[in-house]
């Protein structure tokens, strides 16, 4: 069924149009006065100023291996993470720790953990599946560089980006 | 010949003419133009609650400093950085175009600058009048010169050979037609009321006897003056609607609508030959601003400030030398000038664009005979208050 819609039927001063165009005009200086007053929020400036300080606890930014507090490095390269990373970003290479080494006990060492920061999709699995708590998505997410390699974080870089981490570790515990 | 003419003409009027084209056109208004584009996206950023160009400075990071330097505000050198990216772009002639016209449009673009020459920017300076051709008609020459910017835009729509350009052309066309007429129209109550056609002795006239649109001195205060108010109040309306269509500012922005014709006229056109039409279009802005500062409100005239012989201004003022207040009433105008250019601004970014269908009403059915009946009522008044 078809309608008919009645237009509007206009009064005089809308059909004038300048009042409607001066209230117009009343409303965009007002627009403008609180922008210029800075009682707006505009737009953050970015390099001058970050989120960094209102980044939630379970933000996952850029994933970094971690050491605890007596320097000792977590990762026993069980290689749980490479083989669960959806976009087969890491890349771990195992070696035993030799018998001398007074962890030898641990048995297992990352000779070398790459991750390609080009495939890394951020989505914590690694973080989620490590056993050890050694790897963990920390809040870097301006990873940026001019060429394949340095986005490439081998073990050295990622030690560098996660630093040290607190709390209960199983491999270290002599009960176990 | 040309030899024989130039021996006539002595060479201080000469020096006087050139120096004040060069200082008008190079030194004032072009910068203006380029500013008045800054502001535009400045002003329109903060009416959106934006940022607007904030960043751009004198780029010595370029040279290998750590930072750019910021002029007073961020992105004062955006001007520089845009007038730079027109010259370096690809000035791209598309296949088919009719070669001479699609060249000759941008530099027709640019005529309405030849409009500035009748246009009083200040009072005297060193005894000399500051307007550039004092002619006794500038009114006349005003509206011939802008009439004459149509033809950038005829031949820039129907040389690219391409159908937006075509569109745009023909819809600038009718458009500019339509409203030169009521823009006409619209300044003769005010010729009627001083009597003259010498823009320079009218906003003299305004200086003695207040500004048309405030009459407070002189001969303002006269019951005559007082009843003008009416028609010259309705013929600035007229007038400064006109202007926006002349322009082709929103809300008559049709000829370059960029939802239904790409961009208008020049959409074949790239680089520096786009900027001479973008050019052309803020010249014709300024053109229109300075034209309503000089008819409606007393030009280069501020009340209590004396002009540039030291006459008509407090007395205490007078310590000063007479050639500064030359200077200060130059500034005044182009002051002026520059509110009524903001004002410009801050309609586009209120107003959304009319239909075309409206576009021809209101200028042939309203426009057009509201400035007509004006002319008798300014006519009535003259006649009734001058028995």
């Amino acid at each position: 069924m078809a309608y008919v819609v009645q237009r509007p039927e206009l009064t005089l001063k809308e059909k004038v149009y300048l009042p409607s165009i001066l209230s117009g005009l009343k409303i965009t200086f007002g627009h403008l006065v609180k922008t210029l007053k800075g009682e707006t929020k505009v737009t953050m400036q970015y390099p001058e100023e970050k989120w960094d300080a209102s980044l939630p606890e379970h933000y996952r930014g850029a994933p970094t291996l971690v050491r605890d507090e007596r320097g000792r490095e977590r990762c026993v390269a069980c290689q749980l993470c490479e083989f669960i990373c959806p976009p087969r970003a890491i890349t771990i290479k195992p070696e035993e720790i030799p018998a001398e080494n007074q962890y030898a006990k641990v048995e297992k060492r990352p000779a070398e953990f790459d991750i390609d920061m080009i495939r890394c999709i951020y989505c914590g699995m690694c973080e989620e599946v490590c056993p050890e708590q050694a790897i963990f998505l920390r809040k870097d997410y301006a990873i940026t560089g001019i060429t394949r390699a340095e986005m490439n974080h081998d073990k050295a870089k990622l030690y560098e980006l996660g630093g040290v981490f607190q709390g209960l570790v199983h491999k270290w515990n002599p009960e176990k | 010949m040309t030899a024989a003419l130039l021996a006539n003409i002595p060479w201080e009027m000469l020096a006087w003419s050139v120096a004040k084209a060069v200082f008008i056109i190079f030194l004032v208004v072009l910068p203006l133009v380029s500013y008045t584009v800054y502001a535009e996206r400045r002003v329109s950023a903060a009416i959106q609650d934006r940022v607007g160009p904030n960043r751009t400075g004198i780029p010595t990071s370029l040279l290998g400093f750590k930072k750019d330097i910021q002029l007073f505000l961020g992105g004062l050198g955006q001007p520089i950085a845009d007038a730079v990216k027109f010259i370096f772009k690809e000035d791209f002639t598309p296949a088919g175009v009719k070669h001479f016209y699609f060249w000759l449009a941008p530099v027709l673009a640019m005529l309405p600058l030849v409009s500035l020459a009748f246009i009083p920017f200040g009072s005297t300076f060193l005894g000399e009048k500051m307007v550039i051709a004092d002619v006794s008609v500038s009114v006349l020459g005003i509206f011939a010169v802008t009439g004459c910017g149509v033809y950038a835009i005829v031949l820039a729509g129907w040389a690219a050979n391409s159908k937006y350009p075509f569109l745009g052309g023909i819809r600038s066309t009718s458009q500019m037609i339509s409203y030169e007429l009521s823009m006409g129209l619209s300044i003769i109550p005010v010729l009627m009321l001083f009597g003259g056609m010498q823009l320079s002795s009218l906003v003299e006239y305004q200086a003695a006897n207040g500004w048309l649109l405030l009459p407070f001195w002189g001969k303002g205060l006269s019951l005559e003056r007082w009843l003008m108010l009416l028609p010259l109040g309705i013929s600035f309306i007229v007038f400064m609607i006109s202007v926006f269509a002349e322009t082709n500012r929103l809300p008559f922005d049709l000829p370059e609508s960029e939802t239904e014709l790409v961009a208008g006229y020049h959409t074949e056109y790239s680089s520096m030959k786009f900027a001479l039409f973008f050019l052309g279009e803020y010249v014709a802005m300024i053109v229109g601003s300075a034209l309503a500062v000089v008819f409606f409100f007393g030009g280069w005239h501020l009340p209590f400030i004396p002009n540039g012989a030291g006459e008509g201004g407090l007395s205490f003022l007078n310590f000063l030398p007479d050639w500064i207040w030359g200077i200060v009433n130059i500034g005044v105008f182009f002051g002026k000038v520059t509110v009524l250019l903001i004002f410009f601004i801050w309609v586009r970014w209120t107003l959304p664009r009319f239909r075309f269908d409206q576009l021809m009403r209101i200028g042939w059915l309203y426009l057009f005979e509201i400035a007509l009946a004006n002319i008798f009522l300014t006519a009535a008044i003259i006649a009734l208050t001058n028995k």
